[in-house]
């Protein structure tokens, strides 16, 4: 068989499946976010919902929070993670390994439930805060969450990140890294120069796209924030979902916009790492 | 950081064993198994919930190793032209949510019956699981070399032959990591089954959900923990009975998400 048609066929169902349900819904989104819902009588495509959505104080209210929701969680991730793979570079046991992964299996929302009731005004957290007589009634442990700084949502992303982030750092950290920091410790180099002119340079693309897979992760990702967070202003995605819902039908072209940017803020960073793990396979 | 790992599952033991727990009591003054008990009532729907979890997760899972394993072989084993876009394209629902994509296909799904139905929800659900299993086949097919196949053709084999019965038995343990990691991805979905399943289709997250939104801890935490348990026999099962290295398969297909890929 010739071989373009070969690979043409191999990979038919794969991009059938995500053209068709994916890129097709994309499209429809777009179609819809101009405007044009022939089955509400809406005919006439216009803009008319993104001068909506882009001029509309809960849009800039919700793109901050997300922006700040999936930044801090990004930062706070990757900081833990390059340290917990520092720490765990020299132990092989493999039951810490497997603990260590967990949290990449486990969903999200068990993850938000369980960080929930840690952190709760009755939670485990209020209640060792009681026993240490550091409070007497639940309302004085500070609220972590549905609170404006969505504590919860970014503890939660952080539990389930940094394994992810650590186990992309140790396998960094196993090869090369290891390699070059020998070379550099007998040339006399002390434990900060070795870090930061060898081992930080050799992980840090693995770190940088990790990083950027996590930011996208978090930023169009919809259920912790929708269990643990504040009811205004709410993130990107539970804001679209939320103008989706509503009975007003003549509403679903601001919800299509609002997916629209979402799904081209996501795209640029989805571009930007695989850009950086085509340079990184050249290199 | 074991500790750190464990924490969110503490509260979640503690109260699924609880039977009262007053503020500011650090353990239960009563146990009881009032909440293991609520799961198998009849009125309480977690039974139904869980056996179509199963269902769309098995079928999910089968239907994207299906189409993720020739996928994987054609991004694994050739370069060609817009290879990288090919890339780009797959990915792209593994970062661009696909929430947005699901909410821009819900009318079209109304149109054709597929809303507020299991095949519904299952289609939606291999937006998420298909690119995970194309990429970590990808990586597992980019790992094999071809010298063995080749072997088998040069002693006779036709290519199908020499796939089936030499490339495909040593792919084995990765493509059963894709398979764990598509069930689990469509096992954990909790929007997408919402919004095309109209309420219909009611899964074990959702239960969890309204669960979580009201007032017992006890039945929110007995529902997590059974959430949870396929993601912990996953990792067992990866662990213990895949070759290290294979075993550390959602690492794997994690990390290969760059580095071998592209």
């Amino acid at each position: 068989m010739d071989r373009r048609v070969k690979i043409t066929l191999l990979l038919a169902p794969a991009l059938l499946v995500v053209g068709v349900l994916f890129a097709g819904g994309l499209s429809a989104a777009v179609v819809q976010s101009l405007g044009y819902l022939p089955a509400i009588g809406m005919t006439e495509p216009n803009l008319d919902a993104y001068r909506e959505v882009l001029g509309s104080r809960d849009f800039v209210d919700s793109l901050l929070l997300t922006v700040y929701v999936a930044g801090a969680s990004t930062a706070i991730s990757t900081v833990l993670a390059v340290l917990a793979a520092l720490a765990l570079r020299n132990s092989a046991g493999r039951l810490s390994a497997a603990v260590f992964q967990l949290p990449i299996t486990i969903p999200h929302l068990v993850a938000a439930v369980g960080i929930a009731l840690v952190v709760s005004q009755t939670g485990l957290g209020a209640r060792l805060a009681a026993a240490l007589g550091l409070i007497g009634e639940p309302s004085e442990f500070p609220a972590l969450l549905y609170d404006r700084y969505s504590v919860g949502v970014i503890l939660t992303y952080v539990w389930k990140e940094v394994p992810f982030i650590a186990l992309v750092v140790l396998a960094a950290l196993r090869g090369v890294a290891g390699e070059l920091e020998e070379v550099a410790r007998t040339l006399g180099a002390n434990r900060w120069q070795r870090f930061w002119y060898v081992v930080f340079p050799t992980i840090a693309p693995g770190v940088v796209a990790a990083s950027l897979i996590v930011f996208a992760f978090t930023f169009g990702a919809f259920e912790v924030p929708y269990l643990l967070g504040q009811t205004y202003p709410t993130i990107l995605p539970v804001t679209a979902y939320n103008e989706y819902r509503s009975i007003d039908l003549s509403s679903r072209p601001a919800a299509m916009a609002i997916n629209v940017l979402i799904a081209l803020i996501t795209a640029l960073f989805a571009a930007a790492y695989l850009r950086l793990g085509r340079g990184l396979g050249r290199g | 950081m074991a500790l750190l790992v464990a924490l969110p599952f503490l509260p979640l033991f503690l109260w699924s064993f609880a039977g009262e727990w007053r503020f500011p009591d650090l353990l239960p003054a009563e146990w009881s198994l009032r909440g293991f008990r609520a799961l198998a009532e009849p009125g309480s729907r977690v039974v139904e919930a869980a056996l179509s979890s199963l269902l769309i997760g098995g079928a999910a899972t089968v239907a994207s190793v299906a189409v993720g394993l020739p996928a994987g072989v054609a991004l694994g084993r050739y370069e060609f032209r817009l290879k990288g876009l090919v890339v780009f394209f797959v990915l792209l629902p593994i970062l661009v949510p696909p929430l947005a994509s699901t909410m821009g296909v819900h009318l079209t799904f109304i149109r054709l019956g597929l809303a507020d139905t299991s095949l519904g929800v299952f289609l939606v659900h291999l937006v998420p699981t298909v690119p995970y299993t194309t990429i970590i086949l990808a990586s597992v097919f980019a790992e094999r070399g071809v010298e063995l196949e080749e072997a088998a053709r040069t002693l006779g084999a036709t290519p199908w032959r020499a796939f089936l019965h030499v490339t495909l038995p040593t792919a084995a343990p990765g493509v059963a990591v894709a398979a764990l990691f598509a069930f689990l991805v469509s096992w954990s979905q909790y929007i997408l089954t919402v919004l095309i399943g109209g309420g219909n289709v009611v899964t074990l997250p959702m239960l969890l959900f309204s669960a979580a939104r009201g007032s017992d801890p006890v039945l929110t935490s007995v529902l997590a923990l059974l959430f949870a348990l396929p993601a912990v026999l996953a990792l067992v099962v990866a662990l213990r009975y895949l070759k290290p290295g294979e075993g550390d398969g959602e690492q794997e297909g994690f990390v290969g998400l760059g580095g071998k890929v592209s």
